[in-house]
């Protein structure tokens, strides 16, 4: 009798996230071989360019997987998501700066062209370790991880929730975004890290490198999703659920709410991290515009359009609004923000549960 | 008896006219033969008619003089005869002829007039010709002018002229600086007592030209001139550094009125609803277009449009945040996250309106003569107006808004809805009618910051969202619902970031704050004033 | 109520151990030699200028069930935020044993320590299914690391099923806690409370929105603890107190009025005044 309480709640691979990889898998399958196994020209021909972009909606898919599991299901509404997404990014972008070598306008073996045009000697002490991948690889991970344990530390222990924390988590990209666009920071200013050459050797021009980056992709998407549907299914997604609905009772039943807090937040924003450094190289830049507000905030509609505490529907969300982002930002430009605000209205008013709520209300009602 | 007197009335104008007439011929022959002089390409004769115009204290000889400072002052060759030139342009420069006054020529040829020509000794004799006259002007703003004009040093004649003034003069400050520019002189030229007695004199002013010359003092090896005057400079200089924390302050004060201002709204709204508005900073920025199209509307009375916009802003601003309230935040009460978002859509909506309708460029609105200008207190501390009235504009908006809370009936519904919602509705506050009201008179306040902000910087359609964050920090810095709260977080946070911008850059001032707030909100999650108590907790 | 439902209930309490699976969990730190389980001594808390808990001296024994009454306002509520740790009291101490400090303490780590809380308003996690609030509310592991990797033994399943027989919600466990009824989510919260195992259960007005049965059996329950574990508890419904209580405390204006048995304490001439006695 028991263990029929054990649903598909409590299963990391149920129905929903068996489809959901499935699909990705094979959708990931069918793009690789439409990209290689046919020419241009051919109807069934899918250009490298689109491949790069498909590439980059699954990082921001993944990046929507990383918010929808702290907001989804822990309650907290991150305005700052961007920030460790661009961390990460930058991350990258160093290792990769690092990789150009002597083959940048200036030539200089160390120093990447923006510090010899800011007439600097020597490497910032940061800088050094990026021209070896693993450490590179490393900081994507640490950097936005140690910048939210800090941040989380300092914000769930003197709990700061709700409006409040969404403010302060803005006004932390924010303060970042400010601070890269100095030069002094010495992360490229406004310009940013561009004019990359290639990764751990492979040109990132070559369609190969490029289907690979957006294999990996898929990949880490894949990847993280089942180490987030590992968290949600176990009794950590319980309790999170639970300090998301009645915070103050979980501590009164011994729960040192913060600890969790901390934990999954580091772990989502490490998540961030990741799903920037796979960005970076298939854009070719990562600039201090990454850290804006707006950034952070939009991410959060592609969740809130997909469905909260769902998961697949932060990925449905992210593809669907980037894709029509593209498609605006290319046909009708000036109506891309109208398109865009009245999505966050509709949203919230007409399907607080996103996309994947409407859906079970059908199913349910079939 | 009385035809006496009459007589002798008579024959004392008569005396007077003769006097008069007399000098009065002197005189003018005396500026004739000058003009004439000054014809001549020779400069000896310029000085000598230079000279003779100084010596006639004819009334023309002033403009004349200035004209041949300003190398305005110009011979025609064919008419020899002075000409001035009134206008410069590419075809070439229009005179107008000094013996005759309604007639111009514009003068195409280069060589068809030759500039009077002068040198350094002559300037400084003409220099010191118009200060004189200055010196000795009824008005004491020419009078000051002219004598700090003289700071840098004065030649005889100026020097006799501010000792005469001295004996005579009543305006408290023309005297100080009479008496600085003499003991500038004596620094020069006295002995060593007459210069230690100038320093002390010295010290008291905060005049750069005095400054400098105490420097000079400073350096050489002169004792005991040089320690004294190195002991004046070290009491100047303390006095400069209170008077520049002074200004950095006022600079504080008006960056913090304009904090206050965005904020203000928001604190409204979001005490007494809860909701966060992400779209306060377009009303704001609403607020600012209503200035510029209102500004578009009356063109010929730039003074009196600002005055206008001021309601207009306040009820543009109002409608639209009522709008929204209606429209939108009512579906979405007790859930402040969905808000927060909500509102955010809608701030993009408004910004690309604003785009579409205006166009995507920066507009800029002028400011009005009134308001611009600025009043001095001492020569590096002055006070610009318009940042004076943006203070003054701040408090009073505070002022009438704290009114509007502490003593009307809506006042009083406001803060029953803030403090318990359900029990105000049970007393029959019809609490939908506040929440419109109440986002109404955010909303129209922040309308009433835009009309400030355009004063300060171009109107574009990003104008909001660069305030939107400030004003957050500065709500919660304050803490919610509270209205002092906002005034004394806004005013600090704007002093706190003017202290810093000289050690750190402003963009670093503006970091540095940002983490002081985060750092704060840990430390006192609900703002320097919470509100405190079992409600406060829920 | 009735005379017949105080025998019953009389017959219960010299009954041992009904619910034996009811076990307080063992806090080697806290020290009990002298009796006394809860010490405030003159504890004062004030919200803006009103005193909300004023000079409170209340001392709880070892396995005693005390009632608590007083009128709205008496600072019930907050007493018991400052005991869980909610509220921080302006002055005064608390101790939990000889030993435990409280004022030192976080709402987890005096949960931890072996208070349990029922709230007046039932607070459990709707989203959750009830075995799920269960789970969660059971004593154990409960760091990052252990929740995450929890896997529920064959001893902490019997302990949810008896635990839900208790409470009677067996056959609502896959139900979500939200759709319960007011009635129900009282019960459940009961259920969090004994999942915890705490020493000391606070329990604020627990049978408000239950029926006669089930208050009967919310009687039953609270006297069955008495003994292995110290239970206070607040409640309006004076039959109920007079069913269970065998002492009995009267707060009036945040500090004690009066304190004894239900007969003393309502021929006490001060509690008629203030209270009892309109």
């Amino acid at each position: 009798m028991i263990s029929s309480i054990q649903t598909d709640n409590n299963v990391v691979f149920d129905k929903a996230t068996k489809i959901f990889l499935g699909v990705l898998a094979a959708l990931t399958f069918l793009v690789i071989i439409c990209n290689t196994m046919f020419e241009a020209g051919s109807a069934l021909y899918i250009p490298t360019y689109t491949v790069t972009l498909l590439g980059k909606y699954l990082t921001f898919a993944l990046l929507a997987v990383a918010v929808d599991l702290i907001w989804g299901y822990l309650g907290i509404l991150s305005l700052g998501h961007g920030a460790f997404f661009a961390l990460g990014g930058y991350a990258m972008g160093m290792y990769l700066m690092r990789q150009i070598g002597d083959r940048g306008v200036y030539g200089d073996p160390v120093l990447p062209d923006f510090m010899v045009f800011l007439n600097w000697s020597e490497l910032p002490w940061f800088w050094h370790g990026f021209d070896q991948f693993w450490f590179a690889a490393l900081m994507v991970v640490v950097a936005p991880g140690v910048l939210a344990f800090v941040f989380g530390w300092l914000a769930f222990r003197s709990r700061v929730t709700g409006v409040y924390l969404s403010i302060i988590t803005q006004a932390l990209t924010f303060a970042l975004m400010l601070a890269f666009y100095r030069n002094e920071m010495g992360f490229g200013g406004n310009n940013g890290l561009t004019d990359f050459k290639d990764i751990l050797g492979f040109d990132l021009q070559s369609d190969v490198t490029r289907l690979t980056l957006f294999g990996l992709s898929a990949l880490a998407l894949a990847c993280g999703y089942i180490a987030c549907r590992f968290i949600v299914t176990s009794k950590l997604g319980r309790l999170a659920m639970a300090i998301r609905d009645a915070e103050s009772r979980t501590r009164f039943i011994g729960y040192k709410v913060e600890n969790f807090k901390l934990w999954i937040w580091t772990f989502s924003a490490a998540l961030a991290g990741i799903a920037g450094a796979l960005y970076v190289p298939q854009v070719g830049i990562i600039n201090p515009n990454e850290f804006s507000p707006l950034n952070s905030i939009e991410l959060v509609v592609w969740v809130a359009l997909g469905g909260r505490a769902t998961l697949y529907g932060a990925v449905v969300g992210a593809i669907f609004v980037n894709y029509a982002k593209t498609y605006f930002t290319g046909v009708l430009p000036e109506v891309w923000l109208f398109a865009l605000g009245g999505l966050f209205v509709v949203t919230t008013i007409f399907l607080p549960k996103g996309v994947a709520g409407l859906m079970a209300r059908k199913e349910a009602a079939a | 008896m009385a035809s006496l007197r009459n007589c002798l009335g008579r024959s004392f104008v008569a005396l007077i006219l003769l006097f008069m007439s007399h000098a009065l011929s002197a005189s003018q022959q005396s500026y004739d033969d000058g003009v004439e002089a000054l014809t001549s390409a020779k400069l000896k004769k310029v000085a000598v008619g230079v000279q003779l115009l100084i010596d006639s204290k004819h009334a023309d000889s002033q403009s004349i003089l200035s004209a041949l400072l300003d190398g305005k002052l110009f011979r025609h060759k064919k008419e020899k005869t002075l000409v001035q030139v009134i206008d410069e342009t590419d075809e070439g420069k229009t005179v107008v002829f000094l013996s005759d006054p309604s007639r111009t020529e514009l003068i195409t040829k280069k060589r068809a007039i030759k500039r009077v020509p002068l040198n350094n000794n002559l300037r400084r004799d003409i220099r010191g010709f118009l200060a004189a006259q200055n010196i000795q002007n009824e008005d004491s703003s020419v009078r000051s002018a002219a004598i700090q004009s003289l700071l840098k040093g004065a030649d005889e004649n100026s020097l006799r002229v501010m000792q005469e003034q001295r004996k005579v003069e009543q305006d408290k400050d023309v005297l100080f600086l009479l008496d600085t520019a003499i003991a500038l002189d004596t620094l020069e030229k006295g002995n060593t007592e007459q210069k230690l007695q100038a320093i002390t004199v010295l010290e008291e002013s905060l005049e750069p030209d005095v400054r400098n010359a105490l420097q000079v003092y400073a350096d050489k090896n002169e004792d005991p001139v040089s320690a004294a005057a190195s002991k004046a400079l070290d009491k100047i200089a303390e006095k400069a550094d209170f008077y520049s924390v002074l200004e950095t302050i006022f600079f504080g004060l008006s960056l913090g009125s304009v904090l206050v201002l965005a904020a203000i709204g928001l604190a409204i709204t979001f005490g007494v609803m809860g909701c966060i508005n992400m779209a306060h900073g377009e009303l704001i920025m609403i607020g600012a277009y209503t200035t510029y199209v209102i500004q578009l509307l009356m063109p010929n009375s730039i003074g009196a449009s600002i005055i206008v916009a001021i309601p207009a802003a306040f009820v543009v601003s109002g409608l639209v945040g009522i709008a929204i309230e209606r429209g939108v935040i009512q579906f979405l009460k007790g859930r402040p996250l969905e808000t927060l978002l909500a509102t955010f859509g809608i701030s993009l909506v408004l910004q690309q309106a604003v785009r579409t309708i205006f166009s995507p460029l920066n507009r800029s609105v002028e400011t009005p003569e009134w308001m611009s200008g600025s009043i001095d207190i001492n020569p590096i501390f002055s006070i610009t107006l318009n940042r004076l009235y943006i203070i003054l504009f701040c408090l009073a908006v505070f002022a009438l808004l704290f009114f509007i809370l502490k003593k009307t009936v809506l006042g009083l519904q406001v803060r029953a809805v803030s403090q318990n919602r359900d029990m105000a509705r049970a007393m029959g506050v019809r609490s939908e009618w506040v929440d419109a009201l109440t986002f109404g008179l955010g909303s129209g306040v922040a309308g009433v910051a835009g009309v400030a902000l355009s004063q300060l910087t171009n109107v574009g359609p990003n104008l909001g969202q660069s305030y939107i964050i400030d004003s957050f920090m500065v709500v919660v810095f304050g803490g919610v619902g509270n209205l002092w709260g906002t005034l004394v977080a806004g005013m600090s946070l704007g002093v706190a970031n003017k202290l810093l911008e000289p050690m750190s850059g402003a963009v670093l001032a503006k970091i540095l704050v940002l983490i002081f707030i985060i750092l704060f909100i840990q430390k006192k999650p609900r703002g320097l004033f919470p509100q405190k108590g079992r409600a406060a907790e829920a | 109520m009735s005379d017949m439902f105080t025998g019953y209930i009389d017959a219960v309490r010299h009954k041992d151990r009904v619910f034996d699976f009811i076990q307080p969990m063992d806090n080697p730190k806290l020290n009990v030699d002298k009796g006394c389980i809860l010490y405030l001594e003159d504890v004062s808390v004030s919200f803006d200028g009103f005193k909300a808990i004023n000079d409170l001296n209340l001392y709880i024994n070892e396995g005693e069930l005390r009632c608590i009454i007083g009128p709205n306002g008496a600072g019930k509520t907050t007493m018991m935020d400052i005991i869980t740790g909610k509220t921080r009291p302006d002055t005064g101490s608390v101790y939990f044993g000889q030993n435990i400090n409280l004022l030192n303490m976080d709402e987890p780590e005096i949960a931890e320590s072996g208070i349990g809380r029922k709230f007046q308003k039932p607070t459990v996690f709707e989203e959750l299914s009830v075995f799920e609030n269960l789970e969660l509310a059971m004593a154990g592991n409960k760091s990052v690391v252990g929740t995450l990797l929890a896997k529920l033994s064959g001893e902490q399943l019997d302990l949810i099923d008896e635990t839900l027989t208790l409470i009677g919600l067996k056959d609502e466990s896959i139900k979500r806690a939200g759709s319960l009824s007011h009635g129900q989510k009282q019960w459940l919260e009961i259920g969090m409370l004994i999942m915890q195992k705490p020493r000391l259960l606070l329990v604020d007005e627990p049978v408000a929105g239950m029926t006669h049965q089930e208050m009967d059996r919310t009687a039953e329950l609270l006297i069955s603890l008495e003994g292995k574990h110290s239970v206070v508890v607040v409640e309006h419904d004076m039959d109920f107190v007079r069913s269970i209580a065998r002492t009995v405390t009267v707060l009036h204006q945040g500090s004690v009025l009066a304190e004894g048995s239900m007969d003393e304490v309502q021929n006490n001439p001060k509690v008629k005044e203030v209270y009892l006695g309109e």
